[in-house]
This record gives C-alpha cells, sequence and structure tokens, in this order.
C-alpha cells in the first residue's frame, strides 16, 4: 500500500516540478494576500502583531484550497483516475499518496511565505519556534487530511471549485479554530503554553479520526 | 477463465445489467456488440472493478472479484476509449509510472521495449499532450499490457485510429492470443470484431441475446445475426 502511495505522490510532485501549475499558483496567493495585508496593517503598529497568527492561516488555508482542487481535478482528464483505479492497490493508497504530494506542498508554500510574512511585518517570535513548527505541521496535517478525502469527493461535480470551500470550511472550523488559538499563545505568550498544547491535543486527535476515517471511506467516493 | 452468474446493476432506479451469466475460457477472444444503453461497457466495468455490481457473482481465474480484487486486478489490462496518460508525461514516463504501480521489475526496459513495439521510439522523451490521437492510443495500447495480463479488457479500441493504429492494435490482441491472454472487447465495429475475435456476444437492454462462435472472420454472419436481434430485421 505504501509503495503505491509513494510512487503516485512522487508523480505528483514531480509532474508539479515540471509544470509549476499548482505549487507556483500557491505561492504567487500566499504572496499577493501577505501583501494586501500589509497594505491594510501598518506593520509598525504593536496593534498590528495581533493580527499575524491568523494571517498565517489564511494563507495555509485558501492557498491551501488552490492546491487541493487541482490535485483531483487533474486526475479527470483522460480518465487518469480510472488509470489509478484498475491498478492493483487500495483506493486508500491514491488517498494516501495524494494526500502525501498535497501536504509536501502546502509545507512548501508555509516554508516560503511565513518567513515573508514575518519579514515584511517586521514581527519577532517571543515564544518557541519548535512548537511554532509542531503547529503548523499538526494544523495543515489536518486540513490537508480533510481536504483531500473532500477534493476527491467534489471532484465529480461540475461545480467542484465552489463545493470544495463550502464543504472543507464546516468540516476543518475546529482545526481550524484549535491551530489559530495555539499560534496565537506561541508567537506572543508563552506563560499560556499550557492552553496551546491542549488546543494542539484536541487539533491532533481531531487529526487521526479524521484521516481514518476518509482512508476508510475513500473507496466509496472514488467508486465511479 | 471467467465466470459471471446472475449478474446484475443498478444506477438510479434503471438496471443497466439484467442477470448476466457468462462463461469464457481461457485464450478466447470475445466480441460484445450492442446498440448504445445496452450494458456493455457497464459490464466491462464491473469486471474492471470501476463498478461495484448490485448483485451477482464474478470470478476470475478461480478469484473473486469482490474479496480477491487485488489478485484480480494484477490479471487484466484495461484499455478503455479514453488514453489514461498523463499528458505532460512522456511515453516513457507514463509506461514506468504504471508499470511501477503494477510491480513490474526491470520497468524502464519493459517500457522502452514497449515503446519500440508500438512504433514510436522516436517519440520516447516527447510529451503525450503533442501526439496524435493514433499515436496516443499506442501508448495507451502499450501502458494496457505493461505488465503482461492474461485478460484483456478493451473498450471501443478502434474508434478514432488509422489504419496503422488499428493495425498494430490487432497484431497486440493476436499476439496476446498466442501467449493464452484472454480479450473481452466492446465494440461497434463489426468488420474488427469479425477479423481478431473468435466468439461474439450481443447485449441488449442489459441481457445477453445470443452468443455464438464464428469461423473464417464471417463477417456476414455477424451483421446478420445483429440486425435480426437488435435492429429486429427478418
Amino acid at each position: 500500500m505504501l509503495r503505491a502511495a509513494l510512487t503516485i505522490a512522487k508523480k505528483d510532485i514531480y509532474s508539479e516540478l515540471r509544470t509549476k501549475q499548482v505549487l507556483g499558483t500557491m505561492i504567487i496567493f500566499a504572496g499577493l494576500v501577505i501583501l494586501v495585508l500589509s497594505f491594510a496593517f501598518d506593520p509598525a503598529n504593536n496593534t498590528t502583531k495581533a493580527v499575524i497568527p491568523g494571517a498565517v492561516w489564511i494563507i495555509i488555508v485558501f492557498s491551501g484550497i488552490l492546491g487541493l482542487n487541482r490535485s483531483l481535478v487533474s486526475e479527470q482528464r483522460n480518465d487518469t483516475m480510472h488509470g489509478l483505479l484498475v491498478a492493483p492497490m487500495e483506493a486508500s493508497s491514491i488517498y494516501l499518496g495524494k494526500f502525501m504530494a498535497n501536504f509536501s506542498m502546502i509545507l512548501i508554500v508555509e516554508a516560503v511565505s511565513i518567513p515573508f510574512l514575518f519579514l515584511l511585518f517586521d514581527f519577532k517570535v517571543n515564544g518557541s519556534i519548535l512548537y511554532f513548527i509542531l503547529v503548523l505541521f499538526v494544523g495543515s496535517f489536518g486540513f490537508i487530511a480533510i481536504g483531500t478525502f473532500l477534493a476527491a469527493l467534489a471532484s465529480n461535480s461540475k461545480s467542484s471549485e465552489m463545493l470544495l470551500p463550502l464543504l472543507l470550511f464546516p468540516m476543518t472550523s475546529p482545526v481550524l479554530i484549535g491551530v489559530t488559538q495555539a499560534t496565537k499563545i506561541i508567537l506572543t505568550n508563552m506563560e499560556k503554553l499550557h492552553s496551546a498544547i491542549a488546543w494542539l491535543q484536541l487539533v491532533a486527535a481531531y487529526d487521526v479520526i479524521f484521516f481514518v476515517l476518509c482512508f476508510l471511506l475513500i473507496e466509496y467516493v472514488l467508486e465511479v | 477463465m471467467i465466470e459471471i452468474k446472475k449478474l446484475t446493476k443498478q444506477a438510479d432506479n434503471k438496471l443497466i445489467l439484467r442477470g448476466v451469466d457468462l462463461s469464457i475460457k481461457q485464450g478466447e477472444t470475445v466480441a460484445i456488440l450492442g446498440p448504445n444503453g445496452a450494458g456493455k461497457s457497464t459490464l466491462l466495468k464491473v469486471l474492471a472493478t470501476l463498478i461495484k455490481p448490485t448483485s451477482g457473482h464474478v470470478k476470475i481465474n478461480g478469484l473473486d472479484l469482490k474479496k480477491d480484487h487485488i489478485e484480480v486486478k494484477k490479471l487484466f489490462g484495461y484499455l478503455p476509449h479514453a488514453s489514461l496518460l498523463y499528458d505532460h508525461y512522456t511515453p516513457l514516463e507514463n509506461l514506468v509510472f504504471f508499470g511501477e504501480l503494477y510491480g513490474v521489475k526491470d520497468v524502464e526496459d519493459k517500457a522502452r521495449e514497449l515503446v519500440k513495439e508500438v512504433g514510436l521510439s522516436f517519440f520516447i522523451n516527447e510529451p503525450v499532450k503533442n501526439f496524435s490521437r493514433g499515436m496516443i492510443q499506442r501508448i495507451a495500447i502499450a501502458r494496457a499490457i505493461i505488465h503482461d495480463p492474461k485478460i484483456m479488457l478493451l473498450d471501443e479500441p478502434h474508434t478514432g485510429l488509422d489504419q496503422g493504429a488499428i493495425s498494430i492494435l490487432n497484431n497486440v490482441v493476436l499476439s496476446m492470443k498466442e501467449k493464452g491472454c484472454t480479450t473481452l472487447m466492446v465494440t461497434h465495429d463489426f468488420k474488427q470484431a469479425a477479423e481478431i475475435c473468435d466468439r461474439i456476444i450481443i447485449v441488449k437492454n442489459g441481457k445477453i441475446a445470443d452468443d455464438f462462435k464464428i469461423n473464417n472472420k464471417s463477417l456476414g454472419l455477424v451483421s446478420e445475426k445483429y440486425q435480426v436481434l437488435v435492429e429486429g430485421v427478418s
């Protein structure tokens, strides 16, 4: 199962490196959001710093949706999804492969855009960078795990680009609330670390439950 | 080789397959003919594990289609009307990718060999998006047989092909037959069906209306039977 999933993930990442369609769009979008935010909020003003944790997740969510939608819709051209479905592997391998590719891409977007955000807003991290990376990892994991599943569900619809955000936001709101709160604490007030860890535990539990559910249910979603 | 018993498929209150019973021996080349909407492609998609049947049993090489679907998938090569190829990938990259999914050993050598066999060695490093329909179908044929399948499932494979590509496809089917490969081909092309198949199945309203063997590439017999059964000509 893992071998097939890795083959699919490798194929998606290699395709992306060649075409630079999705990753390029995601990074440009993230850059534009940061620029617009820097016009709207004065980086010199201290109250602006309170916006940063929210801005981090706005960038991840909206650029993530761009990538999620394309990753499954692209398999409809020439019915390549049928090619994957008739190959000797479980449907969950396709989900796992797509998840790994989408997760890698969102991590790349985060690695490029978040330092740019901090730089532009002259934001100095008062908390722990390691905890911040952990929050990014846990939050992105849940968002992409649910997003990949819902993108597969929406890809059969003609209005998949509209349907995906409509399905995704209610489903991922516990993850987004948890990680935004945890990010705020970790970046600004480390004294409340125990509270951030509680949020993180909640999100991690949600991640595990939904990852397993998506893994088990993907077979029914991908059926022709 | 393939045993189908009381197979039904219902979709949105419409019964597409109505209790299909069929037995196909190893090495047979079978054409499935019928009007549009008769259930031919659905039957093929059920065998290809793309669609789950509503009821009935399918056994392939003694394996249950439902329980042993991974093992069953290893046995067949599926060639539908769409190419199932990635446009921005070259023929070699496409074949290597699908070969890896099937666990083919020395997959790159095998892929190069197949590209040569279908006469596209010169274009081995060109993206598939630049290819004509005929060239794409040749690579699609190579993709379907990269893992040396025991069963070929072909869905209207001759549609839109030039004479060269038709000839390559027919040669592949015949050479696979020599190796003992079983072929099921859904088609509207009676001429090609008579040319390469030794058994004809006519499907009408989700049921098998006729099932007969043909000798000497008898196109006349196929057309005559089809007209009587499907078009009501007597």
